[in-house]
């Protein structure tokens, strides 16, 4: 593992156009951040702003229209569909607003997911999947749906799906927009504990407590565009 | 495999349409497996009834193809001049006349009508080895000189049976047009429908009964050897254009060889076979097009799915492979009850031909044709799953999250 404090992602004038017939709309336009490695970073703006076309671009989910996306000094806007889609196995953890789990697999399977893409064997499959139960206090609900826990308990899932690969990013895209107040809590100390253990955190909320008492840097986008940055001093 | 495990998760929450596009590759693979299953056994029953004889018997009858103006279509009828005729050839070693006649038969208070066959005084073996190897189950076979008396097919032994509520046994006489006949034996079961329900009698009573004259129903042939089968059929037909005066062509006889027979069945046999396997083809095709139908809007439903599996890192392989791999299980599935069904339709079929025809045919179940119904119903599936699958694969992964 990387030390502290060292760049793991790097975006240089990125940006992302989509065509809507005749008019382009500039979702991220130009944006140029740098994140190191441990850091809890939090993304706000108003709705349409661009953060969720930034997480995608970090995530390599989407493709840049232009400029460049480092990865651990990796250029991912070079690289081709299978090479992002190893990236995102293996580098990325996604957690989104709406849980995002399969209905038809089980907590359980939910959390192994990432890991049978990657074609882990069985035993160690089964090892971290205990492991990561555990850490998400999750063992009673290993057989059930997902459709048969809470929305908080659905998170955690999704949490610990996120770390099934152990990546050292994890990308949270209003992590607790669907949760209440007490629940989101919960989820966040979740996340701040997975930061604590150093892996790094980028969040986008709208929720300015969650930013102030979570994230060592916050960037404000407005219009596709980085406003301000905000760092807390450690 | 994760693949399969996925795939029956899958398929365990389709509706009842997404079932009812399987109907298609079921009937097609039940067509195939019951064709096979019935087909073999049938041609080896049918066969049986029309071969049942040595093949170097030849049967001619009067009629066939008539070339004369309209209205003189009346048979005219061979005659026992003519057999004796056709056994003077060098090529025939035997030539028999036989007439086979329609007529009523009483027992234990009981009128049905059946089929009476002659044999010729002293020449009852000759007929014997010529029609098959008949033999006496209960009692005797009819022998020279058996006037006043009848020989039964084995399907008039069993009261149960016979429509005479009765057993026929040897020694009982029986009614043929009101003329009491003693019977002398019952044949053993020859597994040919029309063998095993004949009355066999001597020709002088049957032509007492009939008056027929001269006139025969066919005249059964051996040739020399079975080499010269074909010659004495040439032999034959000469001999009757020259006696009956007809040109070539226009021939009112048919000289018939096992052989031809047998053909002409078996031709028709095929023709049902191809007539099945064209259907089979047709709903095996109807059953793409279904699973096509049902694995793209599988792919439109699940399209969030996709986008999951591709933010946490699902190559677009992967993803063919899901897809893919479900498609080939629901053909798989489809194929199943298809073999199963076709199976039961294969039995049913046997019986209704064994019913029908007095054989004893069994089924064979064909355990290699059963595999290669699962593979190929896997196939089908699969190959109808490609498209649906790359639909899937090539999706945008932010799109796809979108729903
Ligand atoms: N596929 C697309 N096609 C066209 N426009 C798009 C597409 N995706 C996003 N946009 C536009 O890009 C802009 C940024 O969208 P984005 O989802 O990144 O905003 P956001 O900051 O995440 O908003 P919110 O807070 O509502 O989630 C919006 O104006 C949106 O309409
Ligand atoms: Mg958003």
């Amino acid at each position: 593992m990387k030390k502290r404090g060292e760049e793991i992602i790097r975006l240089e004038g990125a940006t992302k156009y989509y065509h809507m017939g005749e008019v382009i709309v500039k979702a991220v336009d130009g944006i140029d951040i740098s994140i190191n490695k441990g850091d809890f970073v939090a993304v706000m703006g108003p709705s349409g702003s661009g953060k969720s076309t930034a997480m995608n671009l970090i995530g390599s989910l989407d493709m840049a229209t232009k400029g460049h996306i480092f990865l651990d000094k990796e250029d991912i806007s070079l690289l081709e569909e299978s090479d992002l889609a190893q990236v995102r196995g293996k580098h990325i953890g996604f957690i989104f607003q709406q849980f995002n789990l399969i209905p038809t697999l089980t907590v359980k399977e939910n959390i192994m997911l990432p890991m049978t893409l990657q074609n882990l064997d069985a035993d160690e499959r089964e090892e971290r999947v205990q492991d990561l139960m555990k850490k998400m206090e999750l063992q009673e609900r290993e057989d059930h749906y997902p459709s048969q826990i809470s929305g908080g308990q659905q998170q955690r899932v999704a949490i610990a799906r996120s770390i099934a690969n152990d990546p050292e990013v994890v990308l949270a895209d209003e992590p607790t927009g669907n949760l209440d107040t007490k629940t989101g809590e919960r989820v966040m100390d979740f996340l701040n504990k997975l930061n604590k253990e150093g892996k790094t955190i980028v969040m986008v909320t709208h929720d300015p407590d969650l930013a102030k008492k979570y994230a060592d840097v916050v960037y404000w986008l407005v219009d596709g565009k980085v406003k301000k940055i905000t760092r807390k001093k450690r | 495999m994760d693949y399969f495990v996925f795939s029956v998760r899958n398929l365990k929450r389709k509706g009842i349409r997404s079932w009812l596009t399987l109907l298609g590759i079921l009937i097609g693979i039940a067509a195939v497996v019951s064709l096979i299953t019935v087909g073999s056994g049938l041609k080896v029953a049918v066969n049986s009834q029309f071969g049942a004889s040595s093949t170097e018997v030849i049967t001619i009858q009067a009629g066939g193809t008539s070339f004369g103006p309209p209205g003189s279509g009346t048979v005219i009828p061979l005659t026992k001049q003519d057999a004796i005729a056709i056994e003077q050839l060098s090529s025939v070693e035997l030539a028999i006349p036989r007439n086979i006649e329609v007529g009523k038969m009483e027992y234990n208070n009981i009128v049905q009508f059946g089929y009476a066959g002659s044999v010729v005084d002293g020449r009852e073996k000759e007929i014997y080895e010529l029609v098959g190897n008949i033999e006496a189950e209960y009692g005797r076979l009819l022998e020279s000189g058996d006037f006043g008396k009848v020989m039964l097919g084995y399907s008039f032994y069993e009261g149960e049976k016979n429509g005479y509520e009765k057993d026929i046994l040897p020694g009982k006489k029986v009614l043929i047009k009101d003329k009491s006949f003693e019977v002398v034996g019952i044949v053993k079961k020859q597994g040919s429908f029309i063998l095993d329900s004949i009355v066999w009698i001597q020709d002088s009573d049957l032509e007492n009964l009939i008056g027929y004259g001269d006139n025969v129903s066919l005249i059964v042939v051996k040739a020399k050897n079975k080499d010269s089968i074909d010659r004495a059929k040439e032999d034959i037909e000469k001999l009757l254009r020259n006696r009956r005066d007809v040109k070539i062509g226009e021939e009112n006889f048919e000289v018939s060889t096992p052989e031809a027979t047998l053909e002409s069945v078996n031709s028709v046999l095929n023709g049902i076979q191809i007539f099945i396997i064209i259907i089979a083809s047709i709903s095996i095709f109807i059953g793409i097009i279904g699973i096509v139908n049902t694995m793209t809007t599988s792919v439109l439903e699940r399209k969030k799915e996709i986008g999951i599996m591709k933010a946490i890192g699902a190559k677009n392989s992967q993803i063919f492979m899901q897809f893919f791999v479900e498609s080939g299980m629901l053909g798989l599935i489809g194929g199943a009850i298809g073999i199963i069904l076709g199976l039961l339709l294969g039995y049913v079929g046997i019986g209704a031909i064994n019913s029908f025809l007095g054989s004893e045919t069994q089924p064979q179940i064909n355990f290699i044709l059963i595999l290669f119904s699962l593979i190929g119903s896997f196939l089908i599936g699969s190959i109808a799953g490609i498209f649906p699958a790359m639909q899937a694969a090539k999706q945008n992964p932010v799109e796809a999250l979108r729903g």
